[in-house]
């Protein structure tokens, strides 16, 4: 019997299969690969649409050539199950190699082999088509502290190395001082954080210089905007959760209230809100700083999402642990805390994850009211008229800046969801 | 009696915390209006508003009253709405879906995209789009044409506009064209369930719909005229594109960004839902003699989309309060030209503030209303 399609192989000849396919691939591979790096095309004869599908057709020809299940061939098999399944799926394969292939000349180029890092001034990248990282250099400290004062950058590092310090002092915490693990984190780390940010980052004594907070900004601003508002969101959206599943028909009906209102408007008007028309809301004499105003508003805004989160790990605990606890005598308060709230917790730390994400994200909203963060000063460092015209370098290295902290947040919740999963 | 004191106590407290702090901010707010001399009011939404709005979907201008301007900035913010849902949802389902191909390439790719996009703020994404990426554009007198006829230059894209004559027939046509629809459908159903036939109701679907205005066309009641985009000279070295449409480039941003952003959530939500699925049901469906097409028809997609659809109008939602980044980049929404510039002129922070907000409230607790609905419809429904 003739097989009809030359191009399905069989057992029997796939050695020969094998050969001429990998070499139309690699022929494909090749032109692509030339085209991009060098810019050569061999095959100008060829009238112009087919010169351009070449790669592919002979590509996709190769590949078919090489499909065939339990070849015997390790690698070949690996390849087919992966990358080359069905025709549609070799087609694909092929289509993102090629765009790699072709991206990536430009993309270095850009990058790394044309751009400049040297100098201090626009001048030294006036000369080259690729990226200015000197731009980067030269606003650097502006990026990660605003228009703090240039002398007192240590004061900034020092409260944020102190910080860290105090974080860990739960690893510290054996035998007995281990009961006031939550207490310590929940009520005295916070104000432990305000005390030192008010006098080292702020200042005015102690013989530290007074530093207002419109000169803040810059990644430190980010990370003591998100900072406060991970810290208080949390216990504010626990309690609310509560509300809303509590029996009290006053107390759940606050709480729906309090949710839906602040997950129905965007963050932006809130920021406004605070900005504008809180002031209506004060005496006439009170004063709140603006900085204090918006982690205030960040807040709320947040504690909304994160109650919804933790409502949906309440729910998900069966009844019976709730009737377990109330028949062993305890009240509601020892219930929910020792019983319910580390089971619920546990299940929500990717919902509540998200939302801290969520939260590091929002951080660069507080343009709104004139406060500006990383992303408010790449657009304040954009507009200098001495730097104009390098906007992408700036927004690039913010993106990987932002991408690089969530990513680790995210990879953090994950390690914490394996290490407090439990069976049940 | 004890019982009820426990009860009633906590709640007491509450409701006084809650009447101290608003009527500590009412108080407050009265005092400081009185000193300033304003009073409170929405009659400024009858006055005059004297400022202009770039872009805008009706007709405005300063001569207009402040409420005009209001609707001005609202149907800006459903435009840039509906058009990012559209394109997230194309971009998300074929994203959600290439994170489950079989291909390793494919499957990276896409896992990559989501990594990546849903990981840097969306405020970042925008200032990326306007600031640097559609900068790189060519002037208008410089730009080839995309697909012919339009052209996406650094001032906006530049697309023919459509003259329809006797728009509401072609509009008649279609309604006529879903009628008949609703009827065949009833009717197919009915004879499946009567005599096990099956009629190809898509293909009828989608013929009626092409046939019933193709004779409006044919027939000359409905006619179509196109005015390309032509360029025009405005001073020695501004050119611009007249007669087509012009979308400005801060739509074109906003709309890029945060599509490609909600994308990544979509597309979670897309694949959860597929995931969500035993092989069970495939397997069961295959076993009791359904094709393929009726096996995604009937079981899979009914079971996908129960999972899918909830999570995803949560996002749609975020989408529209997101569209209010558009103050950024001086896109005029809703905030940036009645949190913004109304606000500025009239100075009635707490009015003004409080009709932006509840618009957006009546749009995320109308839409969330519509989804438990639905929801309570399409749940499992266990004994």
């Amino acid at each position: 019997m003739i097989n009809i399609n030359i191009l399905k192989p069989t057992s029997s000849n796939f050695q020969t299969y094998l050969y001429i396919g990998s070499a139309l691939i690699f022929i494909g591979i090749f032109d692509v690969f030339l085209r991009s790096f060098f810019n050569i095309n061999y095959l100008t004869f060829l009238p112009d649409s087919l010169n351009l599908f070449f790669p592919l057709i002979i590509g996709l020809v190769g590949l078919q050539m090489i499909r065939l299940e339990y070849s015997g061939n390790r690698i070949v098999d690996k390849i087919n199950q992966n990358i080359n399944n069905n025709s549609f799926n070799a087609g694909l394969t092929l289509i993102i190699i090629f765009l790699t292939l072709l991206v990536i000349p430009p993309a270095l180029d850009w990058m790394i082999l044309e751009a400049t890092i040297s100098g201090d001034t626009k001048e030294a990248c006036v000369a080259t088509e690729g990226a200015c990282w000197t731009y980067i250099k030269v606003w650097f400290r502006r990026f990660m502290y605003g228009m703090y004062p240039n002398d007192f950058h240590w004061r900034i590092n020092t409260a944020f190395i102190v910080l860290i310090a105090f974080a860990f002092v739960g690893y510290f915490m054996r035998g007995k001082l281990k009961n006031y693990i939550t207490f310590y984190y929940a009520i005295l780390y916070p104000i432990i954080a305000f005390i030192i940010i008010n006098f080292l980052i702020s200042g005015g004594s102690f013989g530290l210089e007074w530093v207002e907070t419109n000169a803040w900004g810059g990644l430190s601003l980010t990370f003591i905007v998100s900072f406060f508002g991970l810290i208080f969101c949390f216990p504010l959206g626990m309690i609310l959760a509560l509300g809303r599943r509590s029996e009290l028909p006053i107390i759940k009906y606050i709480s729906i209230g309090y949710i839906e209102f602040w997950r129905g408007v965007p963050l932006i008007t809130v920021l406004f809100m605070s900005s504008v028309m809180f002031p209506m809301f004060l005496p006439s004499d009170a004063f709140v700083d603006k900085l204090i105003r918006v982690i205030a508003a960040i807040i709320l805004f947040e504690a909304a999402y994160v109650a919804e989160v933790i409502r949906g790990g309440l729910q998900a605990l069966p009844r019976g642990q709730y009737d377990a606890a109330k028949s062993l005598g305890m009240g509601y308060w020892k219930m929910q805390i020792f019983v319910i709230l580390p089971q619920a917790l546990k299940l929500v730390i990717p919902g509540i994850a998200n939302t801290f994400l969520a939260l590091v994200k929002d951080t660069p909203l507080i343009f709104v009211v004139g406060l500006s963060e990383v992303v408010g000063m790449l657009q304040m460092a954009k507009t200098n008229p001495k730097w104009l015209g390098y906007a992408m370098e700036g927004y690039i290295f913010a993106s990987i800046l932002f991408w690089a902290i969530c990513y680790a947040m995210s990879k953090y919740s994950q390690y914490l969801e394996l290490k407090y999963k439990t069976e049940r | 009696m004890n019982l009820r004191i426990k009860s009633i106590i906590p709640q007491l407290l509450t409701l006084l915390f809650v009447v101290a702090v608003i009527g500590f901010f009412t108080i407050n707010a009265q005092l400081n209006m009185e000193e300033r001399g304003i009073d409170f009011g929405y009659g400024f939404l009858n006055q005059e508003s004297s400022f202009d709005v770039q872009f805008s979907l009706i007709e405005y201008d300063g001569s207009h009253s402040y409420a005009k301007a209001y609707l001005v900035g609202l149907l800006n913010t459903i435009l840039v709405s509906v058009l990012g849902i559209i394109f997230c949802t194309i971009i998300g389902v074929i994203v959600g879906i290439a994170r489950l191909s079989p291909n390793y390439l494919i499957r990276n790719t896409a896992a990559w995209y989501v990594e990546f996009f849903r990981n840097v703020p969306l405020l970042l994404q925008i200032f990326f789009w306007y600031y640097a990426a559609l900068r790189a554009l060519p002037l208008p007198e410089n730009t080839e044409p995309l697909f012919g006829v339009t052209y996406l230059t650094v001032k906006g894209y530049y697309i023919p506009r459509l003259i329809w004559e006797n728009f509401d027939i072609l509009i008649y046509s279609i309604l006529a064209a879903i009628i008949s629809i609703i009827f065949i459908r009833n009717y197919a159903r009915k004879l499946q369930e009567e005599k096990g036939q099956q009629l190809p109701v898509l293909l009828i679907s989608v013929g009626l719909l092409l046939i019933f205005p193709g004779i409006t066309f044919i027939t000359g009641m409905v006619q179509l005229d196109v005015s390309l985009p032509v360029l025009k000279q405005l001073s020695k070295t501004s050119f611009i594109y007249a007669e087509g449409i012009s979308v400005p480039p801060e739509l074109i941003a906003l709309v890029l960004a945060l599509s490609l952003y909600t994308a990544t959530f979509v597309a979670e939500c897309v694949r959860a839902g597929i995931q969500g699925i035993s092989k069970g049901q495939k397997e069961a469906a295959a076993s009791v003699g359904l094709t393929p097409n009726q096996i995604l028809k009937l079981v899979i997609m009914p079971q996908a989309l129960r999972i899918i659809i909830p999570p995803t109008t949560n996002q749609y939602l975020n989408l529209t309060k997101n569209s209010s980044l558009a103050a950024a980049i001086a896109y005029p929404d809703l905030v940036l030209v009645f949190a913004g510039t109304a606000l500025m002129q009239t100075g009635r922070a707490i009015e003004i503030v409080s009709i932006t907000m509840l618009t957006y409230l009546t749009l995320s607790l109308s839409i969330s209303i519509l989804m438990n609905w639905y929801n309570k419809k399409i749940a499992i429904k266990e004994k």
